[in-house]
């Protein structure tokens, strides 16, 4: 292969790998303020799942709602729905209806280890079964009711309003491909990234926020109110990795929701926290070299031996685990977990 | 003298924790431009009556009243805001955070690090404190994490600081460096109250003490006018005699002897250098030292449960043969009669399991016994009962979670079933951390008896008063070097706490 | 010692219980259950339309109304309960091993080898000789890893066990491919099924019940398991690691041995389920082999508060529901995933129920005063 054939292949696997990435960068940086309040939410895969199938509710609903308005004499005029479908409710409805299921997710979570101190593995597994049902649930029962004769549903007219890129994209060549020709959803995950990193170093609430999840004892003495923060943070980490479940839906998969084929990406927005040290401004960079691990196998020549590429696959939790063996090698005590992670804190316990 | 309005009058004050009355009916000033040392036993009700002031507890009954302002002190933030300041015994502060950001930590308004760092250097400028704002906790020694704590009080804004037993954890020197600071704070026109037992900083700082008494208070005094003894007096409710019996050891005989003992950190730092002593069977060897400088370390060195880079530890029988002790398993060791109890700062880490009944504790010194995968039960059940009956443990029954004990019973538990092992050996370390003094006298009386039985005792003691009536020797640990061995007999405090500063005791007078 | 209770009498307190009668504990569980079950049949019934005994019947009827139905119920607690129990030790040592599913995993890979590798050249005794060694070395490696770094280096248990899972899905996936049988579907089907190779390597069908052999040995696992949490010396080793390191040490406990030992221990017994799943039953290999109980092993250790015995009950209760919900589904012609949302709300019910046995929750009250622990 020449080098102007490497540039160009390149220059199409950058953007595959940063669509790939977006999901787990809402994903990862959801969890990291959750964590960061000392919550360890193994529940965010179904959080993701719910994130993803409360938007294409939403989304179905109104299309329905459309769709309805624009049959004349029991006949589907396509111009008129075209015309119809409205582009800030295309986009509002789902992604509300999204941050409801994914809050409610995170609702439960926090009143179960938070009010009731109840072990929060324990709680997060439970909450993953509960989402990836949920998800897989209404899905199904989506596809049943739409009459679909395949095993998914497509909701395509309103997904072209998540994945338009930006304007000039398609005359900028390579520069436009590589960063300008995704919806706006991905610029949205890298802000949020970006914000809740200022937020988490730069704010007094980011500060106490840190406090409540390295010891919740002295940020309470301190005034801070520590069931709030691990609430608000909690509540809204889940509405953040929600988001992840809808960019997949809406944008990457344009609009066709079929069960289970969001995968395994809540773990990996898992393991894509603890590669990032919990820094959602790595995260941003680390999501997108994810993302490149998550579709390398296609890339690479494999010949005849096909297995191999499953073993690609294993690269994002291969390098995850290095990253978390030499930070406990290393030992830096900003480079760790936050020191109450997983505990449960009540004031009385001596 | 005229001291005006007190800036806290408490008054009429009660508060009951289930069937323990831990505070009743006390009347109490504080005022401005006063230190104020808060005297009493162990459950006296000291910190109780501190933390209602700092909103952590909230009164039964009475009130409080801020510059004859009556208040409502529902919280630790409303505390803050009627400028009250506590530093508690264990510091309330964020490791992976710096000092700036733990002083700024619960406050309000838009966060600014640098102002935050600008205010609080003029404030160490004012006091003298030796902090940098920007470093991180976890690089702090213990007397620079009390600095940020009391930082932390005056950056709020607070003129009533609450301290309780600050110098607990502190080198005389820092001890001294604080006392400066608070006596600077004091002529500052601020309220400051000391929590502590230690007889002689009440004398050396306070300008008044309040005495509580089994949650009662007794009255207050003005330092300069009062004696030590009375203070006791008054503390115990009956003059005591702070005699400790001490027998005459009966035919002692060299039991362990340690030469050239050097131990280093995990970091490569000595913690204890080139240490030589021998400990006599039917006498008590009291270590007295620093906090921090080696005990732990020889002790557990001894133990087995400590590296050692030089040196031996001989173990030497009654015949004069010898054994080394270095390189052996701990558990050989307890098997050839040494015994080891050493009460940690929080009484359950190290030793005993909070969770587990008493049977089961027990048991932890027991379960290997019989060549069999399988525990034995009955033993330690036997000992359990043996212990709660010898030592007259409180505890509802055999099976109740040690950590539901109370403070005293629990280090009851701890040493007798370090006794009931029959040791040859016994190193003992903190017996009586935070005991009161009944309970104390009852773990002297058990050290006395295994002296009496002939066991070589080792006695690590925080307080040289106790120390000077106990032991028949005294080694004194300075950073890691043994600094002198005193007979305990005609040892005196001053020269002990000379050498526990300065290697063989020569002067060097901190700046007076 | 200072204690930092504020008690500003506020609305709610909330105080630790000391110990609550085990039956009074479980008529707390008991009753969570029969709560979250009613949320279960309204739920149904909303859905359904149908009436609650009809589902009542459904529930019961997928565990019990033929032999069997209840025979494959039986072994899939079995199963379930094997993984609970090999978790257990770790969990009982505060080690959160959330790995059970890959270690069971790398035993069923380690099975599905012998029978695969092993079928030309060994009888049949050998080959599952080697297949009882196999699985239980490939999970002990996968137990041991975990183990030697938070051992040596304290490195996050939780976060290392979760990523060796898909470490483990992605190696048998691997192998799913290069055994692929018939060439290019990508999968293995079921293994040794046809001459020459008829049944090499399943486990023996014991009392003319193909399921009944993984029920005794998992029972016998079950008391074995028992006795060496609550009698033996390992056993009490654990404890006293998971309990406080600091006085193991200072005991002459090996802390790092102890933790290496016990998780080489439960990753052994999870690569054993793994053997009997796919020596003992399913006879194949694919990725959702396990199926996720590596995860529901979690729940159903900590619901039984690690306690083996109990453990039965609580595999029990949850496969009986999963069937039950799974037949909810397919009766009623909704998403076979209808059951997870069951199970997910029992499971929150259940969770929710321990605070109240640890716990007491008390409602101010003027002019009393609260009962209160009181620290000397």
């Amino acid at each position: 292969m020449n080098f102007a054939a490497f540039l160009a292949e390149l220059v199409s696997f950058i953007p595959r790998a940063v669509v790939q990435g977006i999901p787990l960068l809402y994903g990862s940086t959801g969890e990291t303020l959750t964590e960061k309040s000392g919550n360890l939410n193994l529940g965010i895969p179904g959080v993701m799942y719910v994130g993803g199938i409360s938007g294409v509710v939403g989304a179905f609903l109104y299309d329905q709602a459309v769709r309805g308005r624009a049959t004349v004499d029991g006949v589907l005029d396509p111009q008129l729905y075209d015309r119809l479908l409205n582009p800030f409710l295309s986009i509002a409805i789902p992604m509300l209806s999204c941050l409801l299921g994914a809050l409610l997710m995170g609702l439960i979570y926090c009143f179960l280890t938070v009010s009731l101190r109840a072990n929060q593995n324990v709680t997060g597994l439970a909450l993953t079964t509960f989402g990836v049902g949920v998800g897989n649930f209404l899905g199904g029962s989506l596809i049943k009711l739409s009459g679909s004769d395949v095993p998914s549903i497509a909701l395509t007219k309103i997904s072209i309003f998540f994945h338009q890129p930006l304007p000039f994209a398609a005359n900028l060549g390579w520069f436009g491909s590589l960063f300008l020709s995704y919806g706006f959803m991905a610029y949205l995950a890298v802000a949020i990234a970006l914000l809740v990193s200022y937020f988490l170093r730069r704010t007094r609430a980011g500060l106490h926020l840190r406090s409540v999840g390295e010891n919740p004892a002295t940020a309470d003495a301190a005034g801070i109110n520590v069931a709030r923060y691990k609430y608000a943070a909690t509540c809204v980490g889940s509405m953040i990795a929600g988001l992840g479940g809808l960019y997949y839906v809406m944008d990457y998969a344009s609009g066709v929701w079929s069960n289970n084929a969001f995968g395994d990406r809540g773990w990996l927005a898992i393991a894509l926290v603890i590669f990032t040290i919990w820094r959602p401004s790595v995260g941003v960079g680390a999501s997108f070299l994810f993302g490149g691990l998550y579709i390398l196998h296609m890339y690479i020549p494999t010949g005849t031996m096909l297995a191999v590429k499953e073993l690609y696959k294993m690269a994002p939790y291969v390098v995850t685990l290095i990253v978390l063996i030499l930070s406990s090698l290393r030992n830096k005590r900003e480079n760790q977990p936050p020191q109450h992670l997983g505990l449960p804190y009540f004031r009385e316990e001596r | 003298m005229d001291r005006g309005t007190p800036a806290v009058s408490l008054r009429n004050i009660s508060k009951r924790f289930g069937q323990v009355q831990a505070n009743s009916h006390i009347d109490l000033d504080i005022y401005r431009g006063e230190i104020l040392a808060l005297l009493g036993e162990n459950g006296s009700g000291k910190t109780t009556l501190m933390n209602m002031l700092s909103g952590i507890y909230f009164p039964d009954e009475g009130t409080i009243a801020i510059d004859g302002r009556k208040v409502m002190i529902d919280s630790p933030r409303t505390a803050i805001e009627l400028g009250i300041g506590m530093i508690h015994q264990h510091f309330k502060l964020v490791d992976v955070l710096t000092a700036a950001e733990n002083i700024e930590l619960g406050l309000k308004g838009k966060l600014n690090l640098q102002q935050a760092t600008r205010k609080i250097r003029e404030i160490s400028d004012a006091y003298g404190f030796d902090v940098d704002p920007q470093q991180k906790i976890y690089d702090m020694s213990v007397s620079q994490k009390q600095t940020v704590e009391i930082l932390k009080v005056l950056y709020r804004g607070a003129d009533i600081l609450i301290l309780d037993e600050p110098t607990a954890v502190l080198t005389p020197q820092e001890t001294e460096k604080l006392f400066r600071v608070l006596r600077n704070m004091r002529d500052d026109g601020k309220a400051i109250v000391i929590i502590t037992h230690k007889m002689h900083e009440v004398l050396s700082l306070s300008d008044r003490v309040a005495v509580l008494r089994r949650g009662e208070y007794v009255g207050d005094m003005i330092t300069a006018e009062t004696t030590a003894q009375d203070m006791t007096n008054r503390m115990v409710g009956h003059s005591v005699t702070l005699n400790i019996e001490r027998p005459e050891p009966v035919d002692p005989k060299p039991r362990i002897k340690v030469s050239g003992l050097t131990v280093l950190s995990d970091t490569g730092v000595p913690k204890l250098e080139n240490v030589s002593f021998t400990a006599y069977s039917g006498e008590i060897l009291g270590i007295a030292g620093i906090a921090g400088s080696g005990q732990k370390e020889l002790l557990e060195a001894i133990a087995g449960l400590q590296a050692v880079s030089a040196g031996s530890i001989a173990y030497i029988e009654d015949d004069g043969a010898c054994e080394e002790l270095i390189g052996k398993d701990p558990l050989e060791i307890q098997h050839m009669g040494v015994a080891l109890s050493f009460v940690p700062e929080d009484r359950l880490g190290m030793g005993l399991v909070g969770s587990m009944d008493l049977d089961e504790n027990m048991m932890l010194r027991t379960y290997r016994s019989g060549a069999l995968p399988v525990t034995d039960r009955k033993l330690p059940h036997q000992i359990a009962q043996k212990v709660v009956d010898e030592l007259e443990v409180a505890t509802p029954s055999l099976h109740t979670p040690v950590r539901n004990l109370s403070g005293g019973n629990v280090q009851k538990v701890l040493v007798g079933r370090e006794i009931t092992s029959a040791p040859k050996v016994l190193l003992t370390a903190y017996a009586v951390r935070g005991l009161d003094i009944n309970s104390s006298y009852m773990i002297y009386d058990l050290l006395n008896q295994q002296k009496k039985k002939g066991v070589a005792v080792v006695y690590v003691g925080e307080d040289l008063d106790v120390l000077l009536e106990l032991a028949d020797r005294i080694l004194v640990l300075c950073g890691g070097k043994i600094s002198g061995i005193l007979p305990g007999r005609s040892a005196t405090k001053d020269e002990i706490g000379l050498m526990m500063t300065r290697v063989g005791g020569g002067a060097e007078k901190n700046d007076a | 010692m200072t204690r930092e209770t504020k008690s500003r009498e506020p609305l709610v307190h909330i105080s630790r219980r000391g110990a609550m009668p085990w039956w009074r504990a479980w008529l707390v569980r008991a009753g969570a259950i029969a709560l979250a079950l009613a949320v279960c049949a309204l739920l149904c019934i909303l859905v359904t339309g149908t009436n609650p005994l009809d589902i009542g019947r459904t529930v019961f009827e997928a565990s019990f109304k033929t032999s069997r139905k209840f025979w494959v119920m039986l072994h899939s607690v079995a199963i379930l309960l094997c993984i609970s129990l090999a978790v257990t030790p770790a969990f009982r040592m505060r080690f959160w091993n959330v790995g059970g599913e890959g270690q069971a995993l790398m035993g069923c890979l380690a099975s599905a080898a012998c029978m695969i590798l092993l079928r030309d050249s060994l009888p049949n005794w050998a080959i599952i000789v080697c297949m009882v060694l196999a699985s239980c070395l490939a999970g002990a490696i996968w137990g041991f890893l975990p183990a030697f770094f938070k051992a040596n280096w304290n490195t996050n248990e939780t976060l290392f066990t979760l990523m060796m899972n898909y470490i483990a899905t992605q190696l048998v996936a691997f192998f799913c491919v290069v055994w692929e049988n018939p060439r290019g579907s990508g999968q293995i089907g079921i293994i040794n099924q046809r001459a020459p190779y008829t049944q090499l390597g399943w486990l023996p069908v014991v009392g003319g019940n193909k399921y009944l052999l993984n029920v005794i040995i998992v029972g016998v696992l079950c008391v074995l398991m028992f006795l060496y949490l609550s009698f033996s010396k390992h056993g009490f080793e654990l404890s006293v690691v998971g309990e406080s390191e600091n006085t193991a040490h200072y005991l002459g406990i090996k802390v790092k041995r102890v933790i290496i030992r016990t998780m080489v221990l439960s990753g052994a017994l999870c690569g054993l389920t793994g053997l009997l799943l796919t020596g003992g039953n399913d006879h194949t290999l694919t990725t959702t082999l396990v199926g996720g109980r590596g995860f529901t092993a979690v729940m159903v250790s900590w619901l039984a508060k690690f306690n083996p015995l109990w453990m039965i009950l609580a595999s029990f209760l949850l496969v009986f529901l999963e069937r039950g919900a799974g037949d909810i589904s397919t009766n009623f012609g909704l998403n076979a995933s209808f059951s997870d949302i069951l199970t997910g709300i029992i499971l929150f019910f259940i969770i929710g129920s321990e605070f109240f046995i640890t716990y007491r929750v008390s409602f101010r009250r003027h002019g009393g005063h609260r009962k209160e622990a009181i620290a000397k």
